[in-house]
């Protein structure tokens, strides 16, 4: 690559690089974005996206939450039947119906938010989980609605509400609307308190914004997942706003156990444990065998 | 007091600076020109109502941002009586971003809580540009709790560019602070009334906004980003603000057409800075009217519709299953 590369065109360099063909075919092997390990897919998929060497949580699908989560048996999705709509017209690079749609394709979603009822380790549980990979797990109307619609099959099957959040926040595309769903969401959460059925709010990386400073916080249980983001303003934002740098973890889980903002860390591979064990103490059920 | 004037007030700026040098003249002349003088301030509001019929959703922002707009503290001199302010959290500090105490309307005895902004530079500083941190969250919650102990209607004046997004206060629980505010506020057993004067800035002001009334002043903007915010998350630069503004539906006339709001309150001509007195009184009828209906329902109607109104915010399309 020395002297050839000499002789070349910076034109033709530039397109040899971009190109350039991967070494490895995709899906095959996975880099940890942590600790720079070389991993089998299939064994990263088989921890959960959990990294064997260094325990970095990489984002995982809803829907992959939902089966870890969830009991094989039984399950009965909630409020598909919702769909999106164009509320505003809202135009900025893209559509927002064409911003939708590259979404679903990219995820096999029709929105952010992905509920189901079923059981977790035998007790009855209504479960919500968010795709982040559909336009950053923001929570627009449909977000909040099938929120609300889980919420009340866990009132109506007398069963404890879980939520998985993994969202930047409020989508900005259905303005004020997508505000008025912390309201609603959160207004919702107040039945399942007067009902005495817990909900267990589950904080993933990352959860921010409208999404945080709304129901996230108001579980009976809130557990962070480990070095997850979780914060009401981006860092950013925040380093710009106040022109410091910000402390060291600054806003990830172990950062929010230490200032007393959730109950507990849980490591994915044990979180469909401690949730049912949490229930069970919570609902005064037997102990989880 | 001399009215600042925004940037595409200009041409009445000229006329009224022109007025204004007549005066001066007219002080030593001999000659009386108070006709002329007239007939430029006739021209001058003219003028003024025809730039106010068609505003931008961006030039309204500049508004509800002008430095002269009344503050929750100019309504609760103007609108009440007997106001007694109570402070602190009783758990970290009190919050000057957040005001509330006790006073009355009309003789009636409420709880007042609301965003409050600074006029001059120490105040802006001393009232964090009205950008309340999670202890101001929690003294209005606190305040919303004794106002139902004791049977008081809430009244809540929002002005608020966003919940401030600081080490300390992320340190202290913004999000938790909000959340339990929308949580909290649904169930309160008495009357709400809620009022966005100036900026309606995201979480930071739906956490004191959620009520059996929302209103919302002519020239008041309410949204989930702001348009600087928006535009540079969506175009990389803040100057596209004028076009985010108009993309997301900011505005009092935007927001009741979507039935967000539930009454857009008229401003003085030129906006509320223009005219506090007027204001006032717009306002005080508003809200008069509002408490005097509420206060005739059982809790359990208004809680009912509330929630009710709660749960219809959003729009989507549904399947048949």
């Amino acid at each position: 690559m020395s002297w050839l590369n000499k002789l070349l065109p910076p034109k033709i360099k530039r397109d040899r690089r971009a190109s350039k063909p991967s070494a490895v075919p995709e899906g095959l092997w996975s880099k940890c974005s942590a600790c720079e390990a070389v991993l089998y897919y299939t064994d990263l998929e088989s921890n959960l996206q959990v990294c064997p060497k260094c325990n970095h949580h990489h984002p995982i699908s809803a829907r992959a939450r939902l089966d870890m989560l969830l009991d094989a048996e039984g399950r009965r999705e909630i409020g598909a039947e919702v769909k999106p709509v164009d509320i505003l017209k809202f135009k900025d690079g893209k559509r927002y119906p064409d911003r939708l749609a590259a979404a679903a394709a990219s995820t096999g979603e029709d929105d952010a938010l992905v509920v189901m009822q079923g059981s977790i380790h035998n007790i009855p549980a209504v479960v919500a989980a968010f795709e982040f990979k559909f336009i950053g797990g923001s929570m627009g109307s449909v977000v909040g609605e099938r929120f609300v619609r889980g919420v009340q099959a866990a009132l109506e099957a007398r069963a404890p509400f879980i939520c998985v959040a993994a969202s930047g926040g409020a989508r900005m595309q259905e303005g004020l609307n997508s505000l008025m769903q912390m309201a609603k969401t959160s207004a919702a959460l107040t039945w399942l308190a007067d009902a005495k059925l817990p909900f267990i709010s589950v904080l993933t990386d990352p959860t921010m914004g409208g999404v945080s400073a709304s129901f996230a916080f108001l579980g009976d249980v809130v557990i962070g997942e480990p070095g997850a983001l979780i914060g009401f303003a981006g860092p950013r934002v925040i380093e710009q706003t106040v022109r410091q740098t910000l402390p060291e973890g600054f806003q990830r889980a172990e950062f929010l156990l230490e200032k007393g903002a959730i109950d507990m860390i849980v490591d994915r591979r044990e979180l469909k444990e401690e949730v049912a064990t949490l229930l069970a103490l919570l609902m005064q059920e037997p102990a989880v065998a | 007091m001399k009215p600042t004037f925004l940037d595409f007030e200009q041409p009445i700026a000229e006329l009224e600076n022109k007025i204004e040098e007549l005066r001066f003249v007219q002080d030593d002349s001999v000659l009386d020109i108070s006709e002329e003088i007239s007939r430029l301030q006739k021209k001058s509001q003219e003028l003024t109502r025809a730039v106010y019929a068609k505003l931008s959703p961006w030039q309204i922002s500049q508004v509800a941002r002008h430095p002269q707009r009344p503050y929750t503290l100019d309504y609760l001199a103007g609108l009440f009586t007997d106001f007694h302010e109570l402070h602190g959290d009783r758990a970290f500090a009190d919050d000057p971003a957040i005001v509330g105490g006790l006073a009355r309307l009309n003789g009636q005895a409420v709880m007042v809580i609301g965003h409050q902004k600074g006029r001059d530079t120490k105040e802006k500083i001393y009232r964090n540009f009205g950008m309340p941190r999670p202890e101001g969250y929690r003294k209005a919650l606190r305040l919303m709790k004794l106002a139902e102990r004791f049977g008081l209607p809430i009244l809540t004046f929002v002005d608020t560019p966003g919940a401030y997004p600081g080490i300390g206060a992320e340190e202290r629980g913004q999000s938790e602070a909000i959340g339990r505010n929308l949580f909290e506020m649904p169930k309160l057993k008495v009357p709400v009334i809620c009022t966005v004067i100036g900026e309606g800035g995201s979480g930071g002001a739906l956490a004191i906004a959620v009520g059996d009334y929302v209103n919302m002043l002519q020239y008041s903007t309410y949204s989930v980003i702001s348009p600087e915010g928006c535009a540079s998350i969506l175009w990389k630069t803040a100057e596209r603000a004028n076009e985010a503004a108009e993309a997301l539906g900011i505005t009092a006339s935007r927001l009741k057409t979507l039935g967000l709001v539930d009454k857009v309150v008229d401003e003085p001509l030129g906006g509320a800075h223009r005219d506090h007195g007027q204001m006032m009184n717009n306002l005080k009828r508003v809200l008069q009217e509002q408490l005097k209906e509420l206060r005739g329902k059982p809790i359990e109607t208004l809680l009912d519709a509330r929630f009710k109104r709660l749960m219809s915010y959003g729009r989507f399309k549904e399947d048949a299953a």
